[in-house]
């Protein structure tokens, strides 16, 4: 008996499980999102009328959809490019035999622990105006901090939300990049050495094209992450400060408390399709963009 | 000569000074937040609108931490996280180890497509199917249960692929000197694969017990109200009072929930990057 | 039987059908009477030795010798009995509580040939063992190999690449090219008689100098002398100028250029041998001539 035939039941068997669940949890919950993403229904969500594939793109050219996505972006624009500077100066940083870098090596990576909720709630305090510390100690270089507050000041909520995020995901970033750095062959450093190029040379020569791959896989989680932000806009702001909603992401106008479609399913489900077809082309365009800079060993 | 290498020397020794206060700013920066609030909650008792002028590790209650425990039943609440948590982890292990042994040892109709298929899932956010699986876990009844936080997260497809990289970086010739011995697919797996990919399962058990701890979208969706079954991170935002007065409460609250995961970390870190190595480096 | 052949010729694959590792697109595979081609590798009462060993890296050595026995179920003390006679046999016994991490590879070698004996089989099938060993534990283990043979009185199958290891443990040779079966028989046969000019030139070191067609024969026919035929006389029918001289010690190579082709000529280490660029004649004994096929390369009588 050919071979492929003769695993088959074995391969249905340890398939099985997972392919359950991914089919139930994940790809059936997808399409009906898809399919539902056409109706409009009232609060109880059991009478819809069918609007066709044009609700989707009047729910991306509604201005709160807009709105919401160009506080997504803007998320984005403020994490992506700082958490990967600081990941990679970090791990950089620690990359060195030296006495006592394994305890630097914990602290950095330590931030992987908290949880959007944990990280969100710690902002919240650090910078409550009354009692927070940072409040305290800055506010003579920074007013807003008293006065309203970081998180009440339209203008200043979402770099606050950016702060928190930067600083819950530089564990994760510091790891990812750390193992990177691991793997790269000494040999390439101590070849680099001989041929007399100086420690800037070899960060730019050795390590940044052998770290490519980890850059972009980190970007490419980075990005998602940013515009899919949730709990963090939940914990620190409510969506708010009101009425700007400076900071209601997608996920926010999508999920949130104050949610203006909460009730209607058809119109969640076009969002959360949209949603997910815009972080698709992102991750898109990074690894076209990055495909021929990232160097894959051999 | 003797005088350029102790010039040498002391460039190293200077640049070595350099290296460690870089280190220590750091630290203190990352570390910062962590440390003003576990003080705010040492420092001052749960009603105190005083909050300390002095950074100072001096005058500590822990009031603060008991009445947070208390009030927000923490209790049952780390245990609701850890025995959700410890569940998912174990189902993750098994499931990957499953399927990646599919993928690596197995020769079947359809092998291509399926593992296409387990890509395409991998990208699908948990934003767009939070709506319907709520649903599902409606009709199931496992609304506020146990089953509704642990079955929908068993899968992962992430696990799958760190879990397949390291199968096929084992020789071949293992699986078929075993299959010469009568070894059959379950046995290898248990006997022979899975030990030999400890560290890189290692690391997957602590990510994605991170992951189910920390998490917060589903379990927000699938537990609406019933205390006993909520996990930490959902019990956390009802500490969070709107009155200024009782804010250090959640203080409390963030280092019981905080502490566990931190003290996994320092105990596995260094296992959580090699594990992460491994998957990654061809043999 | 030995599987000799260059890299890529098949010898490996035909090694993993007779195995069960994979399956013949066309044809039988009998083991004794038994046509095999359905039965499951763990049913054909056969063992391998694989040239990286495949020992399991996280077991014992005795845990790696019992593995075998305790997938057939076989009872605990019985199997631990039967590991160390199969490790006195290798001379392991010392070793049985390390992981084969900690040992040599002449050692781990050994280890998975004792997983071999310890199941008893009908055949042993060794592809390509002693390929990553050393120069000297391979001519050692090559002695124990034999002997070993000798000893279980079983079937060996062995591949290899390497004519020394052919020609000094097989009983019988069967050298394969791109697939094909050039020849079977036994060392001494195979290479006092060589079926074709692939395998005339396979084995022997340095390989057999095949002549230019018509040369010493008629124009349809190439002849071919083994370097130690070649005998330096004055009256020589071949002439040839030296390139090279080279010494090892029990023999000298004469490399030579000639109207017929190269020719390598094997000579004893005396003292008036030719220097480079002067020109000497070669005799060849009429029965030490082959003849084959200027175009398909057979052997003619």
């Amino acid at each position: 008996m050919k071979r492929r035939l003769r695993d088959a039941p074995a391969a249905v068997l340890m398939l099985g499980a997972s392919l359950t669940l991914l089919g139930v949890w994940t790809i059936y919950p997808l399409i009906r999102a898809i399919q539902t993403g056409h109706l409009s229904c009232d609060q109880t969500g059991r009478k819809c009328t069918e609007k066709g594939w044009g609700q989707y793109l009047d729910v991306f050219q509604s201005k709160q959809f807009q709105d919401a996505l160009m506080v997504s972006v803007k998320l984005a624009v403020m994490t992506v490019p700082i958490g990967l500077l600081l990941g990679i100066g970090l791990a950089v940083l620690a990359d060195k035999h030296l006495r006592g870098i394994g305890f630097f090596r914990t602290v950095f990576s330590s931030t992987v622990a908290t949880s959007v909720a944990v990280a969100s709630l710690v902002w919240f305090v650090l910078l409550q105006p009354e009692i927070g510390v940072l409040s305290d100690l800055f506010s003579d270089w920074i007013p807003a901090l008293k006065n309203p507050g970081l998180l009440r000041d339209p203008d200043t909520a979402l770099p606050a939300v950016a702060l928190s995020s930067i600083w819950a995901s530089l564990g994760f970033t510091f790891i990812v990049i750390t193992a990177g750095l691991q793997s790269v062959p000494k040999e390439l450093y101590e070849s680099a050495y001989v041929d007399g190029a100086g420690s800037f040379r070899r960060f730019t020569n050795v390590t940044l094209p052998m770290l490519s791959p980890s850059i972009l896989f980190i970007s490419v989680v980075l990005t998602t992450r940013a515009l899919q932000t949730y709990g963090e806009v939940a914990l620190l702001t409510g969506g708010g400060p009101e009425p700007e909603k400076s900071t209601t992401t997608i996920p926010y106008l999508i999920y949130g408390r104050n949610s203006i479609i909460s009730g209607n399913i058809g119109l969640k489900s076009a969002a959360a399709v949209l949603l997910f077809l815009i972080s698709l082309v992102f991750a898109l365009v990074q690894f076209r963009g990055f495909e021929k800079r990232v160097h894959y060993g051999n | 000569m003797a005088t350029d290498i102790a010039a040498v020397n002391t460039t190293r020794g200077l640049r070595k000074v350099g290296r460690y206060s870089l280190l220590v700013f750091v630290a203190i920066v990352v570390l910062f937040p962590i440390y003003a609030v576990l003080l705010q909650a040492l420092k001052s008792g749960p009603d105190s609108l005083d909050h300390p002028r002095s950074l100072l590790p001096v005058d500590l209650t822990f009031s603060t931490i008991s009445e947070a425990w208390t009030q927000g039943d923490l209790g049952r609440l780390l245990m609701n996280s850890l025995f959700v948590s410890v569940m998912v982890t174990l189902g993750v292990i098994v499931t990957s180890l499953l399927a990646a042994y599919a993928f690596a040892f197995l020769e079947f109709p359809f092998k291509g497509p399926i593992f296409v298929f387990y890509i395409a899932t991998m990208l699908v956010p948990g934003e767009v199917t939070v709506v319907f699986n709520q649903r599902t876990a409606d009709s199931l009844g496992w609304i506020n249960s146990y089953q509704g936080l642990i079955v929908p997260s068993l899968a992962s497809t992430f696990g799958v692929f760190l879990v397949r990289q390291v199968f096929l970086q084992l020789p071949h010739e293992l699986r078929e000197a075993a299959s010469l011995d009568g070894v059959g697919h379950l046995r290898f797996l248990w006997e022979v694969a899975a030990p030999l990919s400890r560290p890189t399962l290692g690391a997957l058990g602590l990510f994605t017990f991170l992951g189910t701890w920390n998490a917060y979208l589903w379990p927000s969706q699938v537990i609406r109200g019933d205390r006993a079954h909520e996990t930490i991170q959902i019990g956390l935002d009802r500490l969070k009072s709107n009155d200024i007065s009782r804010l250090n409460l959640v203080t409390g609250g963030l280092v019981v929930a905080a502490l566990p995961i931190f003290i996994l970390l320092v105990v596995f870190q260094r296992q959580l990057v090699r594990g992460l190595t491994a998957g990654a480096v061809k043999g | 039987m030995i599987l000799l052949g260059p890299s890529g010729c098949g010898k490996s694959t035909l090694l993993r059908m007779v195995a069960g590792l994979e399956d013949p697109t066309s044809g039988d595979v009998f083991i004794g009477d038994r046509r095999v081609n359905d039965v499951e590798p763990k049913l054909r009462d056969i063992a391998m030795v694989f040239q990286s060993y495949a020992l399991y890296p996280h077991m014992t050595v005795a845990e790696n010798i019992e593995f075998p026995l305790k997938v057939r179920g076989v009872a605990k003390a019985e199997r631990a009995a039967a590991a160390l006679k199969a490790a006195d046999v290798l001379g392991l016994t010392d070793y049985m509580k390390r992981k084969p991490g900690q040992l040599s590879g002449g050692q781990r070698q050994r280890v998975a040939l004792a997983r071999a004996i310890v199941r008893d089989p009908a055949v042993f099938l060794m592809d390509e063992p002693l390929s990553n060993l050393d120069a000297k534990l391979r001519g050692d283990t090559r002695a124990e190999l034999v002997d070993l043979h000798r000893r279980l009185d079983s079937t060996f199958i062995y591949v290899t690449h390497d004519q020394v290891e052919a020609m000094t443990m097989g009983s019988r040779v069967a050298v394969l090219n791109a697939g094909q079966l050039e020849q079977v028989g036994t060392p001494q046969d195979v290479y006092d008689h060589p079926a074709s000019t692939f395998v005339a030139q396979f084995i022997g070191t340095p390989p057999m100098n095949l002549l230019q067609p018509g040369q010493l024969g008629s124009s349809d026919v190439r002849v071919g002398v083994r370097p130690e035929h070649l005998l330096i006389a004055a009256a020589g029918e071949l002439e040839g100028t030296v390139r090279q001289v080279e010494h090892l010690g029990h023999e000298v190579l004469l490399l030579t250029e000639s109207p017929a082709g190269r020719l390598t000529a094997r000579v004893a280490p005396h003292a008036d041998l030719p220097i480079v660029g002067e020109t000497v004649r070669f005799d060849v004994a009429p029965h030490h001539l082959h003849r084959f096929d200027a175009v398909t390369g057979v052997r003619v009588p």
